[in-house]
């Protein structure tokens, strides 16, 4: 110890000549850019998924119902409420949010009176610091807590697809799979828009889990052809699937095939996993008339349910649309088999071959069952009318697939023109193509929408892989004259479309007349639409029966025809076309035929 | 004569005898011997944690740990959470530097799900930075802190203004100030905002600056030297029989440290030597922790010189939501500012850890040798002592 020991500590003096470090107010200091702060919610962005809630490690999150904001596709109405007695500001609902509508401002004041304030919605409960821009926001940088990019299908390459009606997607291998399903946030978003209410999350969660008895059983719960809406379903859950929002949406529709693709086509093995070996039968009987999609799902519950089901075919084998009207190189015959050889498995028969209204009257079924239900579809096509479409080489698009079918001899032409955007145009399309291909050795067809490349109906794979098959598609065209030259087709004249509906939402295409072109081809085939054949009822029913503005039969929402109380109708014929439609419409009826027997 | 005055000492003849052996018998009906609690909250004490002290006059004859007064069962909570969810409530197991939690918990789980390989350079780098940071105001409260047991309370207050300098950092590096958060398993959370290294080099050079003043202030300090210098004596076989790590370690002279003996992050590549003293005394722990100030300044500056200016800041990872985790096990350690701090981690491939236990230094520190430093202590020392050994309670009981 020396004197220096005892001086030196006074050097911490000359701190008195210096300005004081602290801030003179605190209350007003503005916190860093990416200061963890108070929330801010855009919920006109937000579709209430509910990451947020999933994510949240405290349970501070609550989904509630917002006034002003309805449920619909894609939005389940909700929208976070946060509790400041629970929430400890890490943030992981911001990087989590799909649809990055939540972040934290950097405000980081709140005084208040009441205790309960602290609870609150974020973006809904007006807050001062609302316009803040700063604050905490999702990083950048490869920070993801999902995968944004979907597993690649892969598929046979145009070239060696384009010479027959072989499956060209070849399906997930269960790597892919297990990858794809990681993706999924378990949100049920498309649960509720699903038409079938597929329980998608539950059966996601089976893929990962590597269980796909518990996939099979989740998935026919609510639909009974899951081998067929693996391949063919216009997926309206991926349209709307939370995590497509700031990425690709989740392949729903690849990993229900995945599932189904992985148990063996085999009833016995069916029944074991889905516990149906036994059903204890009733004395109640059910008619079904057609056996598409909702039939077939009408059909699978009633067996279920114990009813005795006698399904009315007039074609040759079971599918309705789903084999007749769609491609084999889509959807498969094996495929179409291995879901139906369950169902029928269940005991239900199916008479071929024998046309409702032709064969038996639906009188007679009337008589014979306790209840009916018709699913007939749309299988007359519609023509265009324009001059020359009454020419024996003009086609139906939907009368050439099924020709093509049933074994039929179809006239392939070396030039085709097909008109339609639809998917249904697609198919007739790359059908064409492919039979062109096996004939002449080359491709040459031309389609053409009267809506444009971005309004198409068509799927959108459809489109690019029709192209890359080498079918020529010019959208923005209206037909206006086949010509014909002594009883042959030459080709399609058609005008520039401007625009379809006129401002009453009413079809009226504008054309410009200047853009005048000429598509050659041999044989024009004609894929604007599909029309019902309602021929089997009588008139008798259909003077008992009301019909809306577009020629549908009115039902209640149980598909039970207003004044005819045994019979049901559904699928396409009321819902338009659509197998997933079809399929709930099926489930409904049969719960409603249920209902209706049992309560008599 | 200064020494004389400082130095004075009653005449221990009157006194009864103040040496403690392993069969002396304290009777309190003797009426020689008194009880008192010290805290569990008491100013002087680092966190909730009371000591049962048997005194005969000033002189602690016998010490007695009492935790719990903060036990909040985090690792049973982490053990109800999703992998991803484990790290905002890890660091509250450890208030002062809570980083090193964020670390070990994102380390071992990716360890175990075999992402360790995965994770980006860059976030890496920056890992490292925020665990240096951390050290470092950890260091700026603690040194200065040794001294505000002793009354001088100067100091604490410049640590303070300079602790805030770098948490005005931390906020805009992670967005937070105490509770960080920045550490993710997979990366980190944040890049290097734009002029962050600027900032941070002239916050640097404050408290390089501060550093000597804090030198001048308490080690050429009379009192300071009267009082630290020969208290609270750590020898080196001592430091097998209790654990001993860290800087408590190194002050009587046994060098261990984590980032040398088992490197982690890139701390290979970074040019340092942990310094060391050999007294063992409360002096000598301040001592060598007032270097370290030194050296963790070096240490960020190196850190800030070597690191890529940007780059990817978390791994390709699994779904957050859906992640599961084989079975198996690891533990994996740190060198934090209190010493090598480590982690047990035991998964069961469902999607939370089965078991989590968590093995910091204060648990030895502060309950089996502070009982033991305690015993022949002046009363007035206990505070110095406890600070001189850097525990921090909310880190014992978790």
């Amino acid at each position: 110890m020396n004197l220096t020991d005892i001086l030196t500590p006074f050097t911490a003096w000359a701190g008195v000549f210096k300005e004081p470090v602290t801030i003179k107010d605190p209350l007003n200091r503005e916190a860093a850019p990416r200061y963890r702060g108070f929330h801010h919610n855009d919920v006109a962005v937000c579709i209430g998924c509910g990451s947020c809630e999933a994510i949240c490690e405290n349970q501070a999150i609550d989904l509630v119902p917002v006034e002003g904001i309805a449920t619909k596709d894609g939005d389940s109405g909700l929208r976070p409420s946060i509790d400041y007695g629970r929430c400890c500001w890490c943030a992981l609902c911001v990087d989590i949010c799909t649809t990055d509508s939540l972040r934290l401002t950097n405000a980081y004041t709140w005084v208040d009176t009441d205790g309960d304030n602290f609870i609150f919605t974020p973006g809904v409960d007006a807050k001062p610091w609302d316009e803040k821009q700063e604050g905490w926001r999702k990083p950048q940088n490869g920070y993801e807590f999902y995968a944004k990019e979907r597993q690649h299908m892969s598929e046979l390459h145009a070239e060696h697809r384009i010479d027959s009606f072989i499956e060209f997607v070849k399906g997930y291998s269960k790597e892919q799979a297990q990858k794809e399903a990681d993706r999924c946030v378990s949100c049920g978003i498309c649960t509720a828009t699903c038409p079938a209410h597929m329980g998608i999350p539950q059966y996601i969660k089976a893929i990962r889990n590597d269980d796909m008895e518990e996939g099979m059983r989740v998935l026919y719960e609510t639909n009974p052809l899951p081998e067929i809406c693996g391949r063919i379903c216009t997926h309206k859950c991926e349209d709307v699937c939370s995590v497509g929002h700031s990425g690709d949406p989740l392949s729903i529709r690849w990993l229900k095939r995945y599932i189904a693709d992985q148990i063996p086509s085999d009833t016995t093995k069916y029944k074991e996993i889905l516990g149906t070996s036994n059903i204890d039968k009733n004395s109640k009987k059910v008619a079904i008339v057609g056996s598409g999609p909702s039939g077939l799902s009408a059909a699978h519950y009633l067996a279920l349910l114990g009813y005795s089901v006698t399904i009315f075919e007039s074609l040759p084998e079971a599918g309705g649309m789903m084999r007749y009207g769609i491609p084999e190189y889509r959807l498969p015959y094996d495929q179409i088999d291995k879901d139906i050889n369950y169902i029928l498995s269940l005991g239900v028969e199916i008479k071929y071959n024998v046309k409702v209204g032709k064969d038996i009257t639906l009188e007679q079924l009337h008589n014979d069952f306790d209840a009916v239900f018709a699913g007939t579809g749309l299988h007359l096509g519609r023509s265009t009318r324009v001059p020359g479409s009454d020419n024996k080489h003009v086609y139906q698009s939907v009368d050439l697939l099924r020709d093509i079918v049933l074994g039929k001899e179809i006239p392939t032409e070396k030039r085709i023109v097909v008109i339609g955007g639809g998917n249904v145009a697609m198919d007739i399309t790359r059908s064409m193509a492919r039979l062109q291909m096996k004939k002449y050795g080359q491709v040459n067809i031309i389609t053409t929408s009267l809506e444009d490349e971005e309004t198409m109906p068509a799927d959108r794979e459809e489109v690019v892989e029709a192209r890359e098959e080498g079918c020529t598609i010019i959208p923005g065209f209206g037909p206006q004259e086949i010509m014909i030259q002594d009883g042959k087709v030459t080709g399609l004249r058609v005008w520039k479309c401007l625009s379809i509906f006129d401002e009453n939402r009413a079809f009226n295409p504008k054309f410009d007349q200047n853009d005048e072109q000429i598509f050659e081809g041999d044989m024009v085939i004609e894929s604007i639409g599909q029309g019902m054949d309602l021929s089997y009822l009588s008139e008798e029913t259909k003077s008992k029966i009301e019909f809306n503005n577009r020629g549908r039969v009115v039902t209640n929402a149980d598909f039970q025809v207003q004044g005819l109380p045994w019979l049901f109708m559904g699928g396409d014929i009321i819902q338009g076309p659509d197998v997933i439609h079809g399929i709930a419409n099926g489930h409904i009826v049969a719960q409603a035929i249920d209902k209706m027997l049992f309560e008599k | 004569m200064i020494n004389k005055f400082l130095g004075f000492k009653p005449d221990e003849k009157l006194l009864p005898s103040q040496t403690v052996t392993t069969d002396t018998v304290i009777d309190l009906s003797s009426h020689k011997y008194q009880k008192i609690w010290l805290g569990p909250n008491h100013p002087g004490v680092t966190g909730n944690m009371s000591v049962e002290l048997t005194v005969q006059g000033n002189t602690i004859m016998k010490a007695k740990t009492h935790v719990g007064y903060l036990h909040r069962g985090f690792e049973k909570l982490i053990e109800r959470r999703l992998f991803v969810q484990g790290f905002p409530t890890s660091i509250r197991m450890c208030v002062a530097e809570p980083d090193t939690n964020e670390y070990l918990i994102a380390r071992s789980t990716e360890e175990l799900s075999g992402y360790a390989d995965a994770v980006p350079e860059y976030a890496n780098w920056l890992r490292m930075l925020s665990l240096e940071m951390a050290r470092l105001q950890g260091l700026l409260r603690g040194v200065p802190g040794q001294g505000g047991t002793f009354a001088l309370g100067i100091g604490v207050q410049w640590g303070v203004y300079l602790r805030d300098l770098i948490l005005d950092r931390f906020e805009e590096l992670t967005g937070a100030r105490v509770y960080h958060m920045y550490i993710i398993p997979g990366g980190v959370r944040g890049n290097l905002p734009e002029g962050f290294k600027k900032r941070m080099e002239e916050n640097l050079v404050e408290i390089d600056e501060f550093i000597i003043r804090i030198k001048k202030l308490m080690f050429h300090n009379s009192v300071f030297k009267t009082r630290a210098v020969g208290l609270g004596i750590i020898t080196p076989d001592m430091v097998d029989k209790y654990g001993i790590v860290g800087t408590n370690a190194r002050a009587c002279g046994v060098k261990r440290d984590v980032r040398k003996d088992n490197p982690y992050l890139y701390y290979d590549k970074l040019d340092f030597d942990p310094p060391t003293a050999t007294e063992g005394d409360v002096y000598a722990r301040t001592w060598v922790r007032w270097q370290e100030l030194i050296q963790t300044v070096d240490l960020i500056r190196q850190i800030m010189d070597k690191m890529p200016e940007t780059g990817d800041i978390r791994a390709k990872m699994p779904n957050v939501l859906n992640w599961k985790i084989a079975k198996g096990e690891t533990y994996v350690r740190l060198e934090s500012g209190r010493g090598e701090y480590g982690m047990y981690y035991v998964t069961d491939g469902s999607d939370k850890p089965r078991r989590i236990n968590l093995r910091g230094p204060s648990y030895n520190h502060a309950i089996a040798l502070f009982e033991d430093m305690l015993v022949g202590a002046d009363v007035a020392d206990v505070h110095a002592i406890m600070v001189s050994v850097q525990s921090c309670p909310p880190e014992i009981e978790r």
